[in-house]
């Protein structure tokens, strides 16, 4: 069971890089039990939805 | 730029730049978007300045398919690229001590490393519809100019002018796992500071 600590890691990590097949299983099994986590994942794909947002449209 | 008080005749349909107020609109998302990563407005402008000379002058090769907003913006990624890459080679400094250390976000975690129950990430909704608000953009810009400079720099490169991971290690003479570390360290920041300064806010 991984740590929060390192699930952040590796959330970021998966917005820059493909994450191995055991990294995407301990960190589907830690979103799987961790809230903190899941909404953690939510909010950084939103960080790089606001970052096209400023290229891409008019705001 | 006579561009610029080129008046729109109504109903012509005849490009972009066709009439002031969009190329003022224009002119204003292009700086906004240099001063968020430049952090200095006079930089920022001469960029801008540019940008847009280029544009002008490349008018003929402007493919339509694109909107005008797209390529301009193009162009200007390029130039911003180009001050980070003479701002690196006038200035080299150990890019990962600069962009903090790795207790930086201790406190969000118990001994066992899983979040304290304060600083759990919470859920924000929908939080797309905050692009439409003019407050959350300039909350955003704060957020961003929190960050060390050498951080938002490095953030700025992958997210903003849209470089691979390789291209900025290969740019900046870092390693992959170092990029990811700084990359992971904005990412912790600016969600942060936007659960503190906005979404928490709104509640």
């Amino acid at each position: 069971m991984i740590s929060c600590k390192v699930a952040t890691h590796l959330l970021s990590e998966q917005l820059d890089r493909t994450l191995t097949i055991k990294e995407k299983w301990v960190l589907k099994f830690h979103l799987f039990i961790c809230t903190g986590c899941t909404n953690f994942k939510s909010n950084i794909n939103f960080l790089r939805k606001a970052c096209k947002h400023i290229t891409h449209h008019d705001n | 730029m006579s561009v610029i008080n080129s008046h729109s005749n109504s109903g012509s349909d005849n490009g972009v730049l066709e009439n002031e107020v969009s190329l003022i609109d224009l002119r204003r998302d292009l700086l906004r978007f240099a001063v968020l990563q430049l952090r200095n407005v006079e930089n920022a402008e001469d960029v801008v300045q540019e940008a847009l000379a280029a544009a002008v002058s490349t008018f003929d090769r402007f493919k339509h398919n694109a909107s005008i907003k797209t390529w301009v913006f193009t162009i200007l990624k390029n130039k911003i690229m180009d001050v980070f890459r003479d701002r690196w080679n006038k200035n080299r400094f150990d890019l990962v001590e600069a962009t903090g250390d790795s207790s930086d976000f201790d406190i969000l975690f118990k001994e066992n490393d899983h979040w304290q129950k304060s600083e759990m990430p919470s859920a924000w909704g929908n939080p797309e519809q905050s692009f439409e608000n003019k407050q959350f953009w300039l909350i955003f810009d704060i957020c961003m100019n929190n960050m060390p400079e050498a951080t938002s720099r490095v953030f700025s490169m992958r997210e903003l002018l849209g470089l691979e991971v390789e291209e900025i290690c290969k740019e900046l003479a870092i390693t992959t796992s170092n990029c990811w570390v700084i990359l992971h360290r904005a990412r912790m920041s600016l969600r942060l500071c936007l659960q503190q300064k906005w979404f928490e806010e709104e509640r």
